[in-house]
C-alpha cells in the first residue's frame, strides 16, 4: 500500500496508514526524497502511529529517508511511535541515531516553526 | 485428593473449550515474499492476543516474528514460519517456530552476537529476538538450513 503524503505550507506529511512492508517502506523512502525537490519542502513528518511494528528493516529505512531528507536540505521528524513499539525497539537494540521524533504532528509543526522563526 | 476444576469433570466442556481455543488458531504462514512477513506477524500478534498477552508483550513478540521471518528472506528464501500455542504445567505460552531449508548458518554463535550480519542488516535480528522472547533456540546445518524456535510464557 502506497503512503499518502500531504503537502502542508513549506512541510510534507506522509501519514502511515495501515502496516507495510518493505518494499513500501523503500517505495516512501524514495517518494520522499522526491516530494522534498518537487515542492521545495523546508521540512517532512513521518507518522508512524499506526505501525504495530517497527523492526530493524523499519528502523534501518527510517534512518536512511532522514539522511536522504538531509542530503536534500530538509529536515525530517518522525511523529507518533507508540510506547510499547518504543519498548521493543530498545529491548531490540534499535537506535534511530540523530533522526528528530516529536510526540506527535501538532509537536513537530510546532518544532519546524519555532526553528523558522 | 487433588482437587480438578469443574470443567474437567465435564468432558464435553472440555471439548468445546479445546475447539474455540484453536479457533484463531495456530498455523503455518508460507515465508516466501516481504509480504509474508507482514502476514506472519499479524497471525504471531492475533494468537497472541488470543492466548491473553499484554499489548507490550503483543509488540515484542511481533517485532521478533518479523526478524526471524525477514531472516528467511534475506538468507533462505522460501520457508515457514508455523505458530502454536504451548502449555508447560498451567502457564501457556506462543511457541514460534521459523524454519527453512536454505543455507543454513556457518557459526551460530556467531551470528547471535549484536552487529554481525553477512547481508546489509543491522546485525541485530536473532541478538534482538532472542531478547525480546523469553526461549530462544537456533538449530542449523550447513546445506539443509535453519530452524529457529522461541517461546513467550504469559507472567
Amino acid at each position: 500500500m502506497r503512503v499518502p503524503i500531504l503537502k502542508q505550507g513549506h512541510y510534507v506529511i506522509a501519514s502511515i496508514q495501515s502496516a507495510l512492508t518493505d518494499d513500501d517502506l523503500i517505495q516512501l523512502r524514495d517518494d520522499l526524497a522526491a516530494h522534498v525537490g518537487k515542492y521545495r519542502s523546508k521540512g517532512v513528518i513521518v507518522d508512524v502511529t499506526v505501525l504495530d511494528v517497527m523492526d530493524s528493516f523499519a528502523t534501518r529505512t527510517v534512518r536512511d529517508l532522514a539522511q536522504m531528507v538531509r542530503l536534500r536540505g530538509a529536515r525530517t521528524v518522525i511523529v507518533g511511535i507508540q510506547p510499547e513499539v518504543a519498548f521493543a525497539m530498545v529491548q531490540l537494540g534499535l537506535e534511530l541515531g540523530d533522526v528528530a521524533t516529536a510526540l506527535d504532528l501538532e509537536e513537530a509543526l510546532a518544532s519546524f516553526q519555532n526553528e523558522a522563526q | 485428593m487433588l482437587q480438578l476444576p469443574w470443567i474437567w469433570r465435564k468432558p464435553w466442556l472440555r471439548f468445546k473449550m479445546r475447539r474455540s481455543e484453536s479457533s484463531p488458531g495456530g498455523g503455518v504462514i508460507a515465508i516466501a515474499s516481504d509480504a509474508d512477513i507482514v502476514e506472519a506477524r499479524i497471525a504471531a500478534r492475533a494468537l497472541a492476543a488470543f492466548v491473553g498477552f499484554s499489548e507490550v508483550d503483543l509488540v515484542m513478540i511481533a517485532t521478533a516474528v518479523s526478524e526471524v521471518a525477514r531472516n528467511i528472506i534475506e538468507y533462505a528464501k522460501p520457508g515457514e514460519v508455523v505458530l502454536s500455542v504451548v502449555h508447560n504445567g498451567l502457564r501457556r505460552g506462543l511457541e514460534v517456530i521459523a524454519r527453512d531449508r536454505g543455507p543454513g548458518i556457518a557459526d551460530v554463535s556467531q551470528a547471535m552476537q549484536d552487529g554481525f550480519s553477512t547481508a546489509r542488516g543491522l546485525g541485530l535480528g536473532l541478538p534482538g529476538s532472542r531478547r525480546l522472547m523469553d526461549e530462544f533456540q537456533v538449530h542449523s546445518k550447513i546445506g539443509q538450513g535453519t530452524t529457529v524456535t522461541m517461546r513467550k510464557w504469559l507472567p
